[in-house]
Order: C-alpha cells, then structure tokens, then sequence
C-alpha cells in the first residue's frame, strides 16, 4: 500500500461534496411501495425516483426487460380478465332467453324448452337435487376427510404417510364419468337394500319417504350422494392435511409433556388449530360438490315429476341438466335457458369458493 | 483492468429503516480491502451497494455516489446491468447454477450475453478455471454438472464464473465462511494472486483472515441497537491490527466485543 | 380379611407412573381405530373402482383391433371394432390443451413469483386464480359456447373441447409454476444477476431451467386430470364414430364421449365399448401419472 493512495483517501474524504443527496429506487418501485409508508422522510419509496422530479424512465430498462415484464404482467391481468369474461359472456347469452322466459326461472320447477317459442324453464327443482346431493355429500366426506387429514399427518408411521397420501391423491385423478358409470352400474345396485331398509325404517322423516322416483332403480339423490362424497374426499383431505401439518410442534409437545394421550394432543391442539383450514377445505369440496355434472349425469334418473325433498328423488343437478340437454344446443334462445343456469351454477361456486378463500387467507394472516 | 472504487456519503436503507449512515472510502486499485465488523452493522449492505446487487431486495435504497474509476454507477443513465458486468461477485453459499454443466455454469455469463463462439468460449473456460485453481482438478469432467463438486471446488468454481466476464471489480460476500479450512486456505491464496488483475474487496468475519489477505481494512461497527451502522475507520491492514487509531477497533480486533 | 392380606403385601411406595384412568385410554383407543378405518374408508371406493374398470374393462382392451380401428359403419350390437379414434382424440386434445395452456399459465406463474410479489394487481389475480380453480367444468363448457360457438361462430370440434379444458388447465400450470418457482434458491438470481445478466434473461435461463421438471410434473399431473372431462365435450363437442385426425374441424370423438355414446347402448357390445373406454382412459391416466413421476424424479431442485 503507498502512501499516495493513504492520501487519496484522506483528501477525498475531507473533500466529500456536501451536495444534495441523489436517491435511487429499487429496480421494483411497485414492490418497495407495498412496504413503505407515506410518512418515510424521503416520502414513499414507490415514489422516490418522481420525488426527484427525474423522468419516470430513469431506472433503465432493457427492451427486452420490459418485454418480458410487459408479458408477465399481462398474463396476471388476463386471469383476472378471464374470470369477468366468463360471467359477462354467460350473462349475455342468457339475456334474451330469461326474457322470453314464461314462467318464474327461480321459482318455478318446469323446464321445457324444446319449443324456442314458448320457453318455460326454471330452476327450483334442479337447485333441490343440487343442494340436496351436494349437502349429503359433504355429510358424509366431512368426518371421514377428518379421519383421513389426522391419519395421515398424526397417526400414520412416517414412512407410510406419503404412499397412503399418494392413495388418497388417486381418488381424484379417476375421472368422473368412471365414478358416474360405477355408482350407477356398480354401487347403486349395491345400496339398493340399505335405501329399502331405510324407507322402511325411517319413511316416517320426510328425507327417507318414497321419492319421484323407484327406490329400485338407484337413480336417486342417495346414490349420488354416496358417489359425490367419494369424489370431494380427496379435496378435502388435501387441504385439511397441509393445515393439520402446520400445527407447531410446541404446541403438541407442550400437551404430550403434561401427560395427554394421543387423541386428547390431537383434540385440544391440532383440531383447534386446523379448524378454520378445515371448514374452508370442506368449502371448496362442497363448490367441487356443486359444479360436479358427469357423474350426476350417469346416475340420476330423469323426470318431470315435482321432488318430494326425499334423499330418493331422482331429477337432475343444475349441471347434470345443463349435460342433459347439451343435444338441444341448436338455437340461441334454448341454448340462452341452459346457459342462464350455468350461470347461476357460476354465481354459486364463486360465492362458495371466494368464501373458502377468504377463510383460508384469514387464518394464513393471524397465523 | 482494474480500476477504483470511490464511495462518497452513502446512505443506505431498507424501507424506513436507516441501515447504514454516511460511508465514505476509497479502495484503490489492484489491491484487498477487507470490511470487518460485528454482524449487522451493515458491511455486506455497503459491499452490496456497490454493484447495485442491493436493488434485488424489495425496498432496499441508496442515497450517495459510488464512483468507479471517477463514474457514478448510479448515475441515472447508468444500466444496473452493466455495473454488475463490470463489477463481479462471489457469495458466502457457493451458488453454482444446478442446470449446467462445469463447463456452462463458468462461461454462463458470456453465454447469456450472447457469446456463441465455441472456441472462444472454450478458451475463456479454460483461463477462468486456471485463474481460479481449479482446472486440474476439474478438466476431466467439465461436463458433469458442477453442484457433484466438494464446497471449496464449487466456491472456486463461482470465483472462476465470475471473472471469466472479465471483471474490473471483485466483491466478496464471506467467501469462505461456508468452507472447511483447507478449503479456505485455497481460496485465500487465490485471493492474493487474483490481486494481480483485479481490485478487490471482501466482507469477512474472520479477522485472522482479512490481516492474511488484505492490505486495506476498513471497521464497520453499530452505534448501538436500532442505530444505522457506519464506518469506524479505514487504513492500511497493518495499522488497523497494530495500532489502530480507534478504541472501538481495538476493542473488536483483541476480541473484547462482537 | 382378603382386603387386609393385599394390603400388606403392598409395596411401601407407589407405582413409578401414576396410572391414566380406563376412560381416557378407551377414548384413545376409539379414537385411533375411527381414524384408521376412515383411510379405509377412502381406499375401499378406489380400489372398488378400479377393480370394476378391469373386470368389466380389460377383455375389450385386449383385441388388437381395440388399438387400431375406430366403431366407423359398425352397428351397435357388432362386438368389433376398437377405440382408435376417440384415444386419438383424447390425446390431441389433450395436447393441444397443453399446448395453450402453458405458456400462459407459466407466464402468470413469473408474473405472480418474479414481478408482482406484495402489489395489490398480484394479490387479486391469486384470488381470480383460485377462483377460476372452482370453476365447474360444465360452465367452462358453457362459455366456450357462448363465446366461441355461439358469438364467434365456430362449429363444433375437438379444438373447442380444448379451449374448454384451457380453463380447467390454466390454474393448475399456474400454481405448479407459482410453488416451482418459489424453491427456486434466490442465490441462483443474485448470482446471475452479479454476472450482468438481465432480469428478463436470469428468468429465463436460469430461474425456469431450474424450476422446468417441476413445472413439466405439473402439467402431466394436470393433463390427466383434464382428459377424463366429459362435461364440457357434451356441449362444445362432438362424437364421431369414424377417425377424424384434424382437431380444428369437424367432429372428433374423445374416451369420455365414448363412454358416453355407448352407455345409451342396450347390447353386450355397448357394454364392452363402454368399460372398454373406461379402462383405456384409466390406462392412459396412468401413463402420464407415471410419466409426471419419471420427470420428478430428475429434478434439479432438491426440496
């Protein structure tokens, strides 16, 4: 080291421009301004190169970097497009058909519109069989989705948990028109006898009275229940697993260390912390629930007859029926009627999903 | 080549909060500064700042100049880019890319600035490997990828990444505080020969190492907590471990604090 | 005086553990046998299912002429014949949804990882992807009738039924990219970007080299979910019995409309085509399960 260079250092550091301090903003001025606070000395940082009174371009950019990000940014901007093109295009379609519409579409059962020129349809029934599937479903999925989540995560040996997740994974990768062709060909003949045993049993509560349709025939909401159950299992237990793996250990060694069994840990430390992931997985399998068509399609026996609200009416979901009539998409004004129902379908799983979401991101914030 | 660095009042934050409070130092050319100093008081901040890697952090600013060779590289038609192109750098984790190959992760840089040459880029592999120590013990397998290497190889293998670009700059983010001491050692003698050619600076924890290698040291230390971190002092490495002219430094370098 | 006797021969201390009550340990062991038969409970439908796919499904498959010929000019009780052309259709389909699907979906995937972190834009478009999750497939059905069909005034085909399952596609390549992309060390950017490589270019050959055999696992995982769709093929397309290699016009049949046509069919030929179909959707489901597995396998990102 020489000496000049020890006197370069001094003189610049004594000859150290008391000028105005020149500020430079982060690459990211957008990602700097969601942390920053208005009352920061130098003003928010998102606005630091403005502030400056320099032009907005001064961090330099590359063509190709703004390409890119232009590219990037777009993409985002497209989903969100995306998802307002889905309800305005519906709701266009199926403008012109609830106006020639002749009876009430929420309140009346009939659907009939095979004649362009005399549209009846509404969708009470169909909203009775959606529902009603979609509710029994969920009574049935949530428990044993429950069972499955703390099996897998709590009870399971280590090394078995991520095949039998992997089992558990399989469920939702059969398709649907499988689970339709099964339940109908398959399981419903099956459960034909324990429906009989229960309309004998129970016909006394109106949910296990006779339906519209045989018992017999296994084209009834029950059926389908059991099979739309099997169907969410795998969505549920998905989502309630990652929340049931996030308990913190402290917690469950804290209640095992006061001399808690297993279930008791499992009851008063990971079900209270998972309740609020839990109830939102059951959420989005019941929009899964909701939106499900093929399999419905398979396995509900048609008719016109008004539900008697008994777990063995047959009919249709509103997606099913949508799938029912697809070989009458020949002109607007029909086709304008089914898509009028899609949309509601739409209206409602977005409700059911947005809330699961909002759930989700709730406890993903206190945690 | 190598060129120097002239730091002159910077400031640096990190959203509100006050980092590092007016630095001011020059670091010649051809020569080893080493920042030393308690963690957190922000030398890998300022080591940062210097080839703007500080941006990629959301939030992060500077407020100052930092002249190479008399230009500010933060000067508002000044492209990021190409001051990190001219000033390279070496991380504490080796960070070989885990896609390529030996050969591609040390010309990665010319290759993504748009070297097609094979030769040339054979070449280039070749002197950086050399540059960096490491070509006899890799040039049978430049096509394995890197990350099949011992930690000190792959740390060699970034240093040799990084002036493979030709750099006039070197910075070093605790290059060695990932690596046994064997391994240190190798990389503390390729510090001195890379001397030659290059102006480097190096952040280290290990003073034993920054008096081995350095000829400059500059003390970095906090105020005290919530307080920005700032320059002690800076001065010729003998001086700061003989005789420093600061009690602070002193009291770091004898081991009585930090 | 049996009661003085135990008393003593008691030991002068107390047990090393203070036992738990009866009740507890019975609550417990209750508890542990109801979660483990609720794995059961999961695994007797799938294996149920599965098994009668192959039962029902396997025969038809094994004829050679299964692979190779379509049901072209066959009568519904001819018990010839094969699959050809709706296994073609599922898998071009499914191709062509691929096709479209991912460099959208990985380009929002960038935008939500390498651009957008914390804006309020990046935030909403989370929510919009995770509604667009829920989306009912029948409804992507509907609008890509409205749109496609009905306004734009395209006809009927296979490429409609790809658009359909772009819906469905789109979020599932833009999580994997999101989660891939996530993993990816930081320390791979920074080194890059110390070498004075752009952003733009750090993306794209460094950031998504890395992260490719996830997002590649992804794809697969989310195609053999989509090709077993069947609602939106009822409305956007259409089954055709004979071999229709061209996706963007004309009928072009599929498994899932397959199955479909021939569940209406009464004779043993219908029910042969059927589970037929069935077990070839299962087959190829499986195959690019299988495949996705393969290609995890090869990762460069070590979780």
């Amino acid at each position: 080291m020489s000496d000049s260079t020890l006197a370069d250092r001094s003189a610049s550091a004594q000859e150290t421009p008391r000028r105005a301090r020149v500020s430079h903003g982060t690459l990211e001025p957008s990602r700097g301004g969601a942390a920053s606070s208005p009352d920061t000395p130098e003003g928010p940082i998102s606005t630091a190169n403005t502030a400056q009174g320099e032009p907005a371009s001064t961090p330099v950019r590359r063509p190709g970097d703004r390409v890119f990000r232009g590219a990037a940014v777009g993409s985002g901007a497209f989903i969100v497009v995306l998802i307002a093109a889905i309800g305005l295009f519906l709701l266009l379609q199926a403008v012109p058909a609830l106006r020639a519409n002749q009876v009430g579409f929420l309140t009346s059962g009939v659907w009939n519109t095979t004649d362009p020129n005399g549209l009846q349809f509404g969708i009470l029934y169909l909203l009775w069989v959606t529902v009603a599937t979609s509710v029994l479903a969920l009574a049935l999925a949530m428990p044993v989705s429950l069972g499955i989540a703390l099996f897998l995560t709590h009870y399971a040996p280590r090394r078995l948990a991520r095949p039998f997740a992997y089992v558990v994974d399989l469920l939702a990768a059969v398709p649907s028109i499988i689970f339709g062709l099964w339940g109908i060909k398959v399981l419903g003949p099956t459960l034909v006898p324990v429906a009989e045993w229960l309309s004998r049993n129970l016909g006394f509560v109106p949910l296990f009275a006779p339906g519209n349709v045989s018992i017999g025939g296994a084209g009834n909401v029950f059926t389908a229940g059991v099979v739309l159950a099997v169907m969410i299992l795998p969505v549920i237990t998905a989502v309630s697993r990652e929340v049931f793996e996030r308990t913190p250990k402290e917690h469950i060694e804290g209640a095992l260390a006061l001399g808690a069994t297993k279930w008791e840990m499992v009851r008063t430390t990971v079900i209270p912390f998972g309740k609020a992931g839990y109830v939102s997985a059951s959420m989005l399998g019941l929009g899964r629930a909701l939106g499900e068509t093929v399999a419905l399609y398979l396995i509900l026996s048609g008719t016109n007859a008004a539900p008697k609200l008994s777990f063995f009416d047959g009919g249709a979901t509103i997606a099913s029926k949508i799938a029912l009539g697809s070989g009458e998409f020949n002109n607007e004004l029909t086709a304008g009627a089914y898509i009028a129902a899609g949309l509601v379908l739409f209206a409602l799983t977005f409700a059911v999903n947005a809330l699961a979401r909002t759930i989700v991101a709730g406890r993903k914030g206190s945690a | 080549m190598a060129k120097r660095i002239d730091i002159k009042d910077v400031n640096i934050y990190y959203g509100k909060f006050h980092a590092v409070d007016s630095v001011t130092l020059s670091v010649p050319p051809r020569s080893v500064t080493a920042f030393i100093g308690p963690s957190g008081c922000g030398k890998s901040t300022v080591l940062r700042s210097l080839n703007r890697m500080h941006e990629v952090t959301p939030g992060a600013r500077v407020e100052g100049q930092v002249l190479l060779d008399g230009e500010d590289i933060y000067a508002a038609n000044v492209d990021p880019v190409e001051v990190r192109r001219t000033i390279g750098m070496v991380f504490q984790r080796p960070n070989p890319f885990p896609t390529m190959s030996i050969r591609d992760n040390v010309v990665a840089g010319l290759r993504l600035a748009g070297v097609k040459n094979r030769k040339r880029l054979d070449e280039v592999c070749e002197r950086s490997l050399r540059g960096a120590n490491l070509w006899e013990e890799v040039k049978d397998r430049l096509d394995k990828p890197g990350g099949g290497l011992s930690g000190g190889q792959q740390q060699r293998l970034c240093i040799a990444r990084a002036i493979a670009v030709q750099p006039d700059v070197l910075l070093m983010d605790e290059p060695c505080s990932a690596l046994d001491p064997i391994s240190t050692l190798a990389i503390e003698d390729l510090i001195t020969e890379l001397k030659q050619d290059y102006t480097i600076v190096i952040v280290t924890h290990n003073m034993q190492q920054a008096a081995r290698v350095s000829d400059q040291t500059a003390f970095f230390n906090l105020a005290g907590v919530g307080q920005p971190g700032r320059l002690v002092e800076v001065d010729d490495t003998e001086k700061i471990f003989s005789n420093p002219s600061q009690k602070a430094t002193e009291d770091y370098i004898s081991g009585r604090f930090g | 005086m049996t009661t003085a006797t135990t008393d003593l021969h008691r030991p002068a201390t107390g047990p090393a553990f203070q036992g738990i009550g009866a009740g507890r340990k019975i609550k417990n062991a209750v508890a542990t046998t109801l979660v483990a038969l609720a794995f059961l409970v999961a695994v007797v439908p799938l294996v149920w299912v599965l098994w009668s796919v192959v039962q029902k499904g396997l025969q038809p498959i094994l004829s050679a002429d299964w692979w190779t010929h379509s049901l072209y000019g066959l009568r519904p009780y001819d018990d010839r014949g094969g699959a050809y052309h709706a296994i073609y259709g599922t898998v071009v389909q499914a191709l062509s949804t691929a096709l479209l699907s991912v460099p959208v979906g990985v380009m929002v995937g960038v935008y939500l990882v390498e651009y957008g972190a914390g804006t309020r834009l990046a935030r909403f478009t989370t929510f919009m992807v995770d509604i667009l999750t829920g989306v009912p497939s029948i409804v992507s059905g509907l609008f890509v009738y409205a749109l496609w069909i009905s306004i734009l005034g395209f006809g009927r085909s296979g490429f409609a039924v790809s658009l359909s399952l772009l819906l469905l596609m789109i979020p599932v390549v833009i999580r994997t990219t999101e989660e891939m992309l996530r993993i990816v060390p930081n320390e791979l950017r920074e080194a890059s970007y110390a070498l004075g490589v752009p952003k733009w270019k750090t993306i794209v050959k460094i950031v998504l080299p890395t992260a490719m055999s996830g997002i590649v696992t992804g794809v697969m995982l989310g195609l053999a979910r989509v090709m077993g769709e069947t609602a939106p093929a009822l409305i956007v397309g259409a089954y055709a019995s004979s071999i229709n290699l061209n996706v963007f016009d004309g009928n072009q049949a599929n498994l899932p409309l397959l199955m479909n046509d021939q569940f209406a069919n009464p004779e043993t030929a219908g029910f042969n085509r059927t589970w037929g179909a069935a077990m070839s959707l299962v087959l190829i489901i499986m195959l690019f399960n299988l495949l996705a597995t393969v290609i995890s396998r090869l990762s460069a990102i070590k979780k």
